[in-house]
């Protein structure tokens, strides 16, 4: 039991830091998102040349070997920073399900390219019917010779607009809702039959509607087994959802230091307002939140490579819940605190409770996850 | 950074697990599962099994007994002994003068006491809280006047935890009048048989009598029994609050009290069904589980942090540890109260303490549970209601 950073973890979470604190303040922040793309192309090549897009990949591939205590010092960071670049969409979700699920053959003509910076990958899953399901897949792949014909929709798919490639889930056999019969397959965005429409989302990153119709998958872009890939998405999701959390307690860190100072400088009555006790035990109402937050993304963490998938999967939901539950309180409250100043867009602080509050709704928002770990049996063992 | 106890950890726990399970009398097991109140015997006998063993002060220096266990070996060991459920060694001994006594007594102080503390030969009462000094303890009247070799000690002390059983107890006195509020206070340990000492027993609303007031005439204490210097006893009484960092979070109680949750929950039915199966009521159930294993991180991350602590000075996690902790287990009686239903209502008089001879007129289960809902509002007040422990946070850690 430790958790103290290792000294190359420290210098990974220095070295982060340092980049995003130079790279990303408020206005730069403003201009990549004016960028066409929505983010920088420059700071996404300084995350390759600092190793960050091959974290989590083996180092044949040009990775780093990196586990989910990386990910997290990563996420964490890029949550304090409010960091734009599709490195969730391409490098946890995409990369993920390479990684996890990929043949040698996909692993070693992708993974390298995603660590150098030169291919950017979206995760096509969600579609407008499936709410939090992940095995509630309407879009069809039928089998077409050796490959198959996906037809269909995905909704929101995160970075979708830039991505050069996406890894789509659709239904090779049974009903919408089965547990089996999904499928994932690996589609050029340029491919016949493929239509996206980008466009920004509330919290300042970009999203894309997918529509399939008659695109044509060879052999060489089925992702794993055809018929059972829910597993892999579960694996897969799990991993992101701990990325996720630790993104969020980054957000939430900097909306607390942000309204605490703000507390101490603001002043009315002739006094800081932080002297009044209201307000005091609001900010420790903040901070319990936040650190409790804190201990579930390390839980996450550590539990984001469970082999037990039940066990997974309730941890998981269980950072979840909490994730959701602190996202709330510290950002409403960090809203509150600063009154009318948090509610411009000019000012820092609303922009962190945009992107925390939209983590909550990514992946199952706290309630769904409630009802999943309540469905699986809770933590606490009975006997 | 490792998030997982070491192979050498998870043998420890299966040793201490192994031995409380052996060593602890089923009926005194069976009454904490229940949330029965315990007998002075009870919690005598059990600390005197562990202390047997070597085990009822293992947090102590090792030349009064101590085991030299890490930081995260007695988590462990709290951990196991709350999950049994086996009943806390008595903490006013072992957890609070005990520790006092070490750091700043006499030689002969710690020869004297020591070991008895250590055995429960004596038993011994807090004696901090006045009825004009709450949250504001450093306010205290209680007046001690030396006389030649003895101090004259006059005032009140109350919700004196078990002091009905209590021979001995240690007790903030003012002994400076003039002075600032927190500069003329000393740390005496007062003989409970001394002439002019009254213990009156207070009701609580649950029935139960486990406090009371404790009333000072012209008590006559010698000096020999002033813990380090006069006037200095608010430091101790700091050090004392600030000892106990990580055993206020009672996870392990907890974890004991859900597992307790659900099974009162699959005998108890809705319509045709178990409780347990009703997913909202799953849900509330899971709801607390998630807290409080948002709890058991922040208590893991203070309790590795120990280990590698140089100052005094508390993590700063350390300090939600009472506030998450009491509310948790608030919430768990709540959700008790809820699952026993109208059984919830009869009320068996004798319940705290004392054995009835007729049956219960519900369920078995169901007569400790309201009263455990309302004697639990406690926990959010005592040791620094939750208000004044925001207070400290905003001070200490947020420099508001």
């Amino acid at each position: 039991m430790d958790f103290e950073l290792s000294e190359e973890q420290r210098l990974l979470k220095e070295s982060v830091q340092r980049l995003l604190a130079d790279r990303y303040g408020f206005e730069a922040r403003q201009r990549y998102m004016a960028e066409p793309e929505g983010w920088s192309r420059q700071v996404w090549r300084q995350y390759a040349e600092l190793g960050l897009l091959g974290l989590p990949f083996e180092e044949k591939y040009g990775g780093f070997g990196g586990g989910p205590v990386e990910t997290m010092i990563v996420m964490e960071a890029f949550g304090r920073a409010l960091a734009l670049e599709p490195l969730f969409a391409t490098v946890i979700l995409g990369g993920g399900l390479i990684r996890l699920g990929g043949s040698a053959a996909q692993q070693q003509a992708l993974l390298p390219k995603i660590a150098d910076g030169s291919l950017l990958l979206a995760f096509g899953h969600v579609e407008r019917q499936s709410r939090f399901d992940l095995f509630d897949v309407a879009t069809t792949a039928k089998k077409d010779g050796a490959g198959y014909v996906l037809d269909g929709a995905k909704s929101v798919v995160l970075h979708g607009d830039t991505a050069d490639k996406l890894i789509v889930s659709a239904r090779v056999a049974g009903a919408r809702r089965d547990k089996s019969g999904v499928g994932l397959f690996l589609v050029d965005a340029k491919a016949n039959g493929m239509s996206r429409r980008g466009y920004p989302t509330v919290d300042g990153l970009r999203a894309a509607e997918i529509q399939l119709s008659n695109v044509r998958v060879g052999a060489d872009g089925v992702i794993g087994e055809a018929g059972n890939a829910l597993p892999l998405i579960e694996r897969a999701v799990d991993i992101a959802i701990a990325a996720l959390s630790a993104e969020a307690v980054g957000a939430m860190a900097a909306m607390h230091e942000l309204t605490v100072e703000y507390l101490k400088t603001r002043k009315q009555f002739g006094v800081p307002i932080g002297a009044f006790q209201v307000l005091q035990h609001r900010a420790v109402d903040m901070f319990v939140a936040l650190e409790q937050a804190r201990s579930m993304a390390y839980f996450a963490t550590m539990m984001a490579e469970e082999t037990n998938a039940i066990e997974r999967r309730k941890a998981i939901s269980a950072a979840k819940v909490q994730i959701g539950r602190s996202v709330k309180l510290v950002g409403q409250q960090a809203i509150q605190l600063h009154g009318g100043i948090g509610m411009t867009m000019e000012y820092k602080v609303g922009h962190y409770f945009k992107r925390a509050t939209m983590i909550d709704t990514l992946y199952g928002d706290a309630d769904h996850h409630l009802a999943e770990l309540a469905r699986l049996g809770g933590l606490v063992s009975r006997a | 950074m490792d998030l997982r106890f070491t192979p050498e950890e998870n043998a420890f726990r299966q040793d201490v697990r192994a031995f409380l399970k052996g060593a602890l009398p089923e009926a005194i097991r069976k009454k904490m599962v229940e949330g029965r109140s315990l007998s002075k015997d009870d919690i005598v006998t059990w600390q005197r099994i562990l202390n047997q063993k070597g085990w009822a002060v293992p947090h102590w220096a090792k030349e009064w007994g101590g085991t030299g266990w890490t930081p995260v070996q007695q988590h462990i060991y709290q951990e196991e002994r709350e999950m049994l459920p086996a009943p806390d060694p008595l903490p006013f001994g072992v957890n609070m003068v005990g520790p006092v006594i070490i750091a700043f007594g006499s030689e002969a102080q710690k020869k004297r006491f020591l070991p008895r503390i250590a055995n429960i030969d004596d038993w011994w009462a807090q004696g901090f809280s006045e009825p004009g000094s709450g949250s504001d303890l450093a306010s205290l009247k209680t007046s001690a006047k030396r006389e030649g070799d003895h101090y004259i000690v006059n005032g009140q002390k109350t919700w004196t935890t078990l002091a009905q059983y209590a021979n001995w107890i240690f007790c903030l006195v003012r002994t400076d009048p003039a002075a600032k509020k927190q500069e003329g206070i000393s740390f005496l340990l007062i003989d409970m048989k001394s002439k002019g000492i009254t213990v009156r027993p207070i009701q609580t609303i649950d029935g139960g009598r486990e406090v009371n007031e404790v009333f000072f005439d012209d008590v006559r204490v010698p000096v020999e029994n002033l813990v380090g210097q006069e006037n200095k006893g608010w430091d101790y009484a700091k050090f004392l609050l600030g000892n106990e960092r990580t055993g206020i979070a009672r996870v392990g109680i907890s974890k004991e009290r859900v597992r307790r949750l659900k099974e009162l929950a699959a005998l108890e039915r809705v319509g045709d069904k178990p409780l347990i199966e009703d997913p909202a009521f799953r849900a509330k159930i899971a709801a607390i589980e998630v807290e409080l294993k948002a709890l058991e991180m922040t208590l893991l991350r203070v309790v590795a942090d120990e280990r590698s602590r140089k100052s005094n000075r508390p993590n700063p996690a350390s300090s939600i540890l009472k506030i998450k902790g009491s509310e948790i287990q608030q919430s768990i009686t709540e959700l008790a109260l809820e699952i026993v239903g109208p059984y919830a209502l009869p009320y068996e008089r004798d319940d705290r303490g004392l054995l009835r001879n007729e049956p219960s007129d519900g369920p078995e289960w169901a007569a400790p549970i309201a009263p455990t809902y309302f004697n639990y509002r406690k926990v959010s007040i005592y040791g620094g209601s939750n208000e004044i422990q925001k207070n400290i946070i905003a001070k200490a850690v947020l420099g508001l």
